[in-house]
């Protein structure tokens, strides 16, 4: 009997001393420098806040942390739209002037591996910027960060919150640097195919609410146009 | 005993790694895709909304009563030519399968907008691009301009089209937007 629990104190032990190195793991910190962020290019920069209650609508299945709003907007129960969330939101310039209005989808991705520090959602943004045109952009959110330091850090907390600041880049790929991939449909981004970053600017967190104070920044790369070289005269 | 305690620490790592490394986080529910297969004209796939059930959002400014209920729409001028729509889709056997966004736009500068971004959880999203003005039959048509994931190496076109109900019965809706879907791989060139 000594024996058994013995065994059985050894691999809750072993279970947890794995649990805290892929906790503890420095190698899976994402704080990598995105080109879009030191890009000669123009750039196109879309504000908004990443709280749901801030959105023009927000929804999911209706039993996750995060309450739809507003209170009565459908909520995606059906089983292949249960893990999804879809989003509403007006898009301010730095100015905090309204240029825009964009939609997103976020899922859950198949692509997670936790032992590779990778919580990842795969997403997509439906973009319309009145007087210029359209974007679509598809992107995978690494999230591991932001639960390391973030959502773990709340759920320890004696208040069951977090408050503090964080900055970080949850774009992920799919291109090979880390950045998302966006297509322009229309207007003046008709032909358009760039990469962009999407950012958070977190101040506070709740674990009964979800966000509190979280702003969030798309960054789209908008490359200047080759001017044609002039013959020699 | 400390034996076994030591033995149990290795086993308890492993296992935990084997059930990390085998046993998927995330598995997205999937239902079977309803592709059909035309004499001589390709195959296509049927998606549908039931109006005004799958509406998630209809965002137009002025509206005198919001969806959903409590919606504060943006007031600002520069939305006033902007109508953004939330749907619930559904494929051929009237399962909801995915989410999408509609746009239609008018403004001076870019002309008129009509898009169709639909986004399958299972499958990736495709961003559609329609024409503006109507074909003939109530059709509008539109091609496929990007797509990612199953939809990624796939270009085609997309019509959509409102279909009233005619069933006269109480719990059915008051009609449908159909979306059929005429998708292929890009042809590669042989070398």
């Amino acid at each position: 009997m000594k024996y058994l629990i013995s065994l059985l104190i050894g691999l809750a032990t072993g279970v947890a001393a794995f649990l805290a190195l892929l906790y503890f793991n420095p190698l899976t910190s994402q704080n990598k420098l995105s080109p879009v962020s030191v890009t000669d290019e123009d750039l196109i920069v879309l504000n908004y806040s990443a709280v749901a209650t801030n959105a023009l609508i927000y929804t999911n299945d209706g039993e996750s942390q995060v309450a739809p709003h507003p209170a009565k907007v459908l909520q995606l129960w059906e089983p292949p739209i249960r893990r999804t969330d879809a989003m509403a939101t007006v898009l301010t310039d730095s100015r905090n002037t309204v240029v825009g209005v964009g939609m997103k989808f976020s899922s859950d991705s198949e692509s997670t591996n936790l032992l590779n520090g990778e919580a990842i959602i795969d997403s997509v943004w439906h973009i319309y910027l009145p007087g210029r045109g359209s974007l679509f952009v598809e992107q995978k959110e690494n999230y591991w960060t932001y639960l390391r330091e973030i959502v773990i850090p709340a759920r320890w907390s004696s208040g069951d919150n977090w408050r503090g600041i964080w900055n970080g880049d949850i774009t992920s790929g799919p291109g090979a640097l880390g950045t998302a991939r966006v297509i322009g449909g229309s207007g003046a981004f008709d032909g358009l195919d760039t990469h962009g970053l999407e950012s958070l600017s977190a101040k506070a967190y709740s674990v009964e609410q979800g966000p509190v104070a979280i702003d969030a920044k798309l960054t789209i790369e908008i490359p200047r146009l080759q001017s044609e070289p002039t013959p020699d005269p | 005993m400390f034996k076994t305690f030591i033995a149990g620490i290795l086993l308890g790592i492993v296992g935990a790694v084997a059930a990390l490394y085998y046993l998927p986080a995330v598995n997205q529910f999937r239902e079977q895709s309803l592709i059909v297969v035309h004499p001589n004209q390709g195959n296509t796939e049927s998606f549908h909304v039931n109006v005004p059930m799958d509406r998630i959002m209809i965002g137009v400014p002025g509206q005198q009563e919001p969806l959903p209920a409590g919606l504060i729409w943006s007031g600002d001028d520069k939305l006033a030519g902007t109508r953004a729509e939330l749907f619930k889709i559904r494929n051929g056997k009237d399962i909801v399968v995915g989410v999408a966004s509609r746009i239609a736009a008018s403004h001076e500068e870019t002309g008129n907008i009509i898009e169709w971004v639909f986004h399958l959880p299972a499958r990736g999203s495709v961003y559609v691009i329609m024409q503006p003005q109507p074909a003939e039959g109530g059709y509008r048509v539109g091609s496929l301009k990007t797509g990612t994931r199953d939809f990624a190496a796939l270009h085609g076109r997309v019509t959509e089209r409102w279909v009233a109900d005619t069933s006269g019965s109480e719990d059915a809706p008051a009609g449908r937007i159909e979306i059929i879907t005429a998708f292929v791989a890009e042809l590669e060139d042989e070398e």
